[in-house]
């Protein structure tokens, strides 16, 4: 890579303004997006701005103390976390499980994968919806399905009933990403060297050593990358749980991102609702640069 | 021997992943009756398009054309930004590593936190519930993403196609028309096919930044869910509308899929 670069930039007279020139649009449009809204829920935190009170007066650290005995706020950062705990490892789990059926030769191999793949692009709004329609408590084909293996008609209510919610919410997250992580472990696996699981087959290794000690490394790079995509996203996750739930009942599945909407549209506490948003961003960049430090992302 | 085996539990995986897909689409085909009929039914009496008829004649259809406006738009615009932004950071280095990170960086922050200062912002220029308003949050959004893929398949390509562009007198410009879009078209066009589905896809942000006028497919599809009851019918065929032509444009995406989904982690 960088024995290409040397010598394009500076060619000829005048050329020094063209790499500048193809950069300023995208860098002006992201300084507006991104760094603006950053400057702004700053100004904003400070002040006390609500639904009924135009307050841009400096109200100082006010809203950002508020945040700390907000148990709503934090119970919906517990929400988050327990979503991502659980769903990531079976996803993780899940995904490999299926890469490994995947990996060797299986008639209509090509076609599988391509089936396998629709629920990722599918939108999660859409997914969310799909899966309202699955968990139906009369409706529904699941309590169908399960009513003929109890031999009696079910009518579970999953999406209102405390302890079924989050089983329910996992399952259609579960369901949309796992052929995420499925596509990208193929692809790793399929890039492992053939020779060293053949010497490792020769030397007598079973199953489980050779995945430990060959697959499991060569893999690990894409694992580690597919991992943080996916913490990423669980972490802002939203439609699926607004679609089947809306964060209840009551808020016992609104996530951070939910809340943060709540907050800052339906109750327009526009001055605390920016507070807690920065407290998301600072959050998160500390997570972030924690993890970059130990994961190299593509290139 | 464990061929028969492995098959059958590959079927009964894809099984489980295209159950939720066929029963939306099922639904969708379904009257009224069948669709509240007790147990339900599997397989439509007949396959009858009344449900999408409603949507039409409604109007409700009209979410689907503005979700296409946005997504479209915003897709060519982070598409030809993000190209020569990309193909400046490839080549001359422009900004070094730090420039990078903090460009793919900026993906990474939750929409949500994003999308509230830009509503107030949005607000004070009434820009809410436009074409304009939108597209730009889209372009803004999609650009780290064209960026970073762009990048990477800038740098697959051999630079002295470009170098002997220049030795012929081509000027800069010429370049990147000539040499530098061409050898990348392919990348050029996974890369736009998933600018755009995210685009199309996507909810909170349409969810803030809409009312009526420009309302996109998946905000539309959450409007039929009641209090009491949910409009199964418009719910399942407003999603097919939506969810269909995704279907149709990756099916002939297989090949970029992987390097598409996993941000260039993985070459595919």
């Amino acid at each position: 890579m960088s024995s290409n670069s040397p010598g394009m930039g500076a060619r000829r007279p005048g050329d020094g303004g063209f790499r500048y020139a193809l950069v300023a649009p995208s860098i002006f449009i992201l300084l507006l997006i991104g760094v603006f809204p950053l400057v702004y829920l700053l100004v904003v935190s400070f002040q006390g701005i609500t639904m009924t009170d135009n307050d841009t007066t400096f109200q100082g650290l006010l809203n950002f103390k508020a945040l700390f005995d907000d148990t709503r706020l934090w119970q919906s950062l517990m929400h988050t976390l327990i979503f991502t705990a659980i769903a990531l490892p079976l996803e993780l789990i899940f995904g490999l499980a299926m890469a490994q059926l995947f990996i060797d030769r299986l008639p209509g191999r090509q076609i599988f994968v391509a089936l396998l793949v629709l629920p990722v692009v599918v939108s999660p709004i859409v997914s969310g919806a799909t899966w309202a329609l699955m968990f139906d408590n009369r409706f529904g084909p699941i309590n169908q399905i399960l009513g003929w293996i109890a031999g009696q008609e079910l009518t579970i209510l999953w999406t209102v009933k405390p302890d079924l919610v989050y089983p329910a919410i996992l399952v259609a997250e579960v369901w949309q990403w796992t052929p995420f992580m499925f596509l990208l472990l193929l692809a790793a696996l399929s890039a492992v060297d053939k020779s060293q699981l053949e010497a490792a087959a020769i030397d007598g290794a079973g199953f489980w050593r050779t995945f430990t000690r060959i697959v499991l490394p060569a893999i690990w790079p894409v694992m580690a990358v597919a991992v943080l995509i996916r913490g990423l996203d669980l972490f802002r996750l939203f439609d699926i749980v607004w679609a089947l739930t809306k964060g209840g009942p009551g808020t016992m599945t609104e996530t951070i991102s939910i809340f943060t909407y709540v907050k800052g549209f339906q109750q327009f506490e526009t001055s605390y609702t920016a507070a807690v948003a920065l407290l998301i961003i600072v959050l998160l960049t500390v997570v972030i640069t924690w993890l970059l430090k130990r994961v190299q992302l593509a290139r | 021997m464990k061929l028969a085996l492995r098959l059958a539990a590959a079927v009964l995986v894809t099984l489980f992943f295209l159950f939720p897909i066929y029963w939306l689409f099922m639904i969708s085909l379904k009257t009224a009756d069948e669709i509240y009929s007790y147990p339900p039914v599997w397989w439509p009496e007949t396959f009858q398009f009344g449900n999408y008829v409603v949507l039409f004649k409604d109007g409700d259809a009209k979410t689907v054309w503005n979700s296409l406006v946005v997504a479209s738009a915003s897709t060519v615009l982070a598409m030809f930004l993000g190209t020569i932004c990309a193909y400046s950071i490839a080549r001359f280095r422009t900004g070094g590593e730090h420039l990078a990170n903090w460009i793919i960086s900026q993906r990474m922050v939750p929409p949500i936190t994003v999308v509230f200062p830009i509503f107030l912002l949005y607000v004070f220029f009434g820009l809410v519930d436009t074409y304009i308003g939108l597209i730009l949050l889209y372009t803004a959004f999609n650009l780290p993403y064209v960026i970073w893929m762009m990048r990477g398949y800038i740098l697959d390509i051999p630079i002295a196609l470009e170098e002997s562009a220049l030795v012929d007198g081509c000027s800069r410009w010429q370049v990147l028309w000539k040499v530098v879009f061409p050898m990348c078209r392919a990348g050029l066009f996974a890369t736009a096919i998933f600018t755009f589905v995210f685009a199309w896809n996507d909810f909170i942000f349409a969810l803030v930044l809409t009312r009526t006028e420009v309302t996109t497919y998946t905000v539309q599809v959450t409007h039929y869910f009641g209090s009491q009851s949910n409009f199964w019918a418009k719910i399942s065929a407003m999603s097919v509308l939506g969810t269909l032509p995704v279907f149709i444009v990756v099916g002939f995406m297989q090949r970029y899929l992987v390097r598409g989904i996993s941000m260039g982690a993985v070459k595919g």
